[in-house]
């Protein structure tokens, strides 16, 4: 028989995040700090336009961009936070969760031999991406010395004159890290010298604590240069439900649909309704999620400070990044073996990159009471392997 | 900061000062204080437990009364409310805007000793024109928190 597999497909390694959640899951009464999406439900009012929308029979297809109320949320949206203004009918596309958007803008981009800048550590979707897509991912190492932003000595470096597309991952799935204004204008104006294209992952948006989040769209001539990627994931604890959106210039917006029209269809119906009230409506209940996220942030910071883990202060997300060099472990190790001996799943930094060594993702997508136990754990660890 | 403190302990008064600050950003010492002025000021008023008593042994019944009162000259109501409030059996009492004019929340062993409260403690109250009594048959939620089945954390151990 003939060999049924492309080559390109196995030669894409499968997640870092895999292979550990495979050990963990054989684990009963783990306690889990891993976990990438919110302990909040969605918001009942949210839900229940969900509800509402499958009893009135609404289970049909939307068109391929999205049904045009929420397209027209979504500008306003965008306008109301970044004042930004997008077209509903060209400039914006409702995809299955902000995952999609990568997907199709990448596809919609490159030709092969493009080469796309991704920053890491990052989020694992992004280089099978760009490979999928054709393309040459080349990786940017972020260090903890700039508290894991993007310099632009670091993005210089790193542009040939086949880089097409910068990904700009940014509040950061691992680390937390955001960017300023000021930083993003230094990028954006290397990105207008350079002629490239930005994909802007603004998926945790909504979560910055003391700081606003700023898109780099916003910035002078990016507009026409950025995709903006954002969805309800996050912001509205609405993970199941599978919704984002990208918005951006017509061109690329318009060969985005035409991918999605035949991969895809459309978003499914009952969650782009529910979408409409989460943009109308569900502002106090992110920011009352927001607020819980911040207290729990200060209380991991506080209790890593204790432990004697260094850990910069992350400004975004959910997730703290702290270092474990000093214990004199791998992450791979550290996690293994945290989990064997106290039976808390951390992901090891390395799942996010080669750069991610020495660090652990933890998140705090958790009530304080199980972030205490953790902790307790935590510390017992570290205090066992600190003494040798 | 007093507001901080007061959302964060309003749903789970065990965090000590110590999270408390952690939380917050704050110092334990700092939150110690404000604590202690917030009680002085009446502000927070104590530290019950929420306890759903239909999960035990115990016999509990609790019955919410409308109460139809005779305002008094120079007291309004707060004079009659004191005079119900101050009776053991009384969980909580609230002036009311519409149909009548106080709820009383009544907690009792028994259907019988409400009853008995009702009709020979509060109805005979000189300014006591009328009182309807339901008893509460299931509580679902209360303090914002519901009684009802715990929910479990539904999400995979590891995702990305």
């Amino acid at each position: 028989m003939r060999n049924p597999l492309s080559k390109t497909i196995v030669e894409i390694q499968p997640s870092g995040i895999r292979k550990f959640f495979d050990i963990v899951s054989e684990m009963k009464d783990a306690i889990s700090l891993g976990v990438g999406e919110p302990d909040f439900d969605t918001p009942w009012h949210i839900r229940e336009e969900g509800i509402y929308s499958l009893e009135k029979g609404r289970t049909f297809y939307t068109s391929n961009a999205g049904l045009k109320d929420l397209k027209i949320e979504i500008c306003r949206y965008l306008e109301r936070k970044h004042n930004l203004k997008y077209d509903y009918n060209h400039e914006v596309i409702v995809t299955i969760g902000g995952s999609e958007a990568i997907d199709i803008s990448l596809r919609a981009m490159l030709d092969p031999g493009d080469e796309v800048l991704v920053p890491q550590p990052s989020y694992v979707s992004y280089m099978p991406c760009v490979t999928l897509a054709g393309g040459t991912p080349v990786i940017i190492k972020l260090k903890v010395e700039d508290q894991f932003k993007l310099t632009k000595e670091d993005l210089l470096a790193s542009i040939t004159d086949k880089t097409k597309v910068l990904i700009l991952p940014f509040p950061n799935n691992p680390t937390g890290a955001i960017m300023e204004y000021d930083e993003l204008a230094q990028i954006a104006k290397i990105v207008v010298e350079k002629d490239l294209y930005v994909i802007s992952d603004e998926i945790y948006s909504e979560l910055t604590y003391g700081r606003k989040h700023v898109s780099i769209a916003e910035l002078p001539g990016m507009k026409e240069r950025t995709i903006l990627i954002n969805g309800f994931s996050k912001a509205y604890a609405m993970t199941g439900w599978r919704l984002g959106y990208a918005a951006g210039p017509k061109t690329i917006i318009e060969q985005m649909i035409k991918i999605h029209q035949f991969a895809i269809m459309c978003a499914p119906t009952t969650s782009q309704y529910a979408a409409v009230e989460a943009l109308k409506n569900g502002d106090p209940d992110v920011e009352m999620m927001r607020e819980a996220y911040d207290q729990r942030r200060k209380f991991l910071i506080n209790a890593f400070k204790e432990m004697g883990l260094d850990c910069f202060e992350p400004f975004g997300a959910f997730y703290v990044f702290p270092s474990i060099k000093r214990l004199g472990m791998t992450s791979d190790e550290f996690a293994t073996k945290l989990l064997q001996e106290e039976k808390v799943a951390v992901v090891p930094g390395t799942a996010f990159g080669d750069c991610g060594e020495g660090f652990l993702r933890i998140s705090y997508a958790y009530s304080i009471e199980n972030l205490k136990i953790a902790l307790e754990r935590i510390e017992r660890f570290v205090k066992k392997y600190s003494k040798k | 900061m007093r507001e901080q403190i007061l959302s964060a302990i309003d749903k789970n008064s065990k965090l000590t000062a110590k999270d408390i600050a952690a939380m917050l950003g704050s110092t334990e010492e700092e939150v110690t204080a404000i604590i202690k002025e917030l009680e002085e000021e009446t502000i927070i008023c104590g530290y019950p437990t929420l306890i759903n008593w239909d999960k035990t042994e115990s016999e509990k019944v609790t019955a919410l009364i409308e109460v139809k009162v005779t305002p008094q000259r120079g007291e309004g109501f707060d004079k009659i409310a004191e005079r119900i409030y101050k009776f053991d059996e009384v969980e909580s009492v609230y002036l009311m805007s519409g149909g009548f004019d106080l709820t009383v929340m009544i907690e009792g062993k028994s259907m019988k000793e409400v009853a008995n409260f009702v009709s020979s403690k509060l109805a005979p109250m000189e300014a006591v024109l009328s009182t309807a009594t339901h008893f509460v048959l299931k509580k679902y939620k209360e303090h914002g928190l519901p009684l009802v089945n715990e929910k479990t954390d539904e999400r995979m151990l590891i995702t990305p």
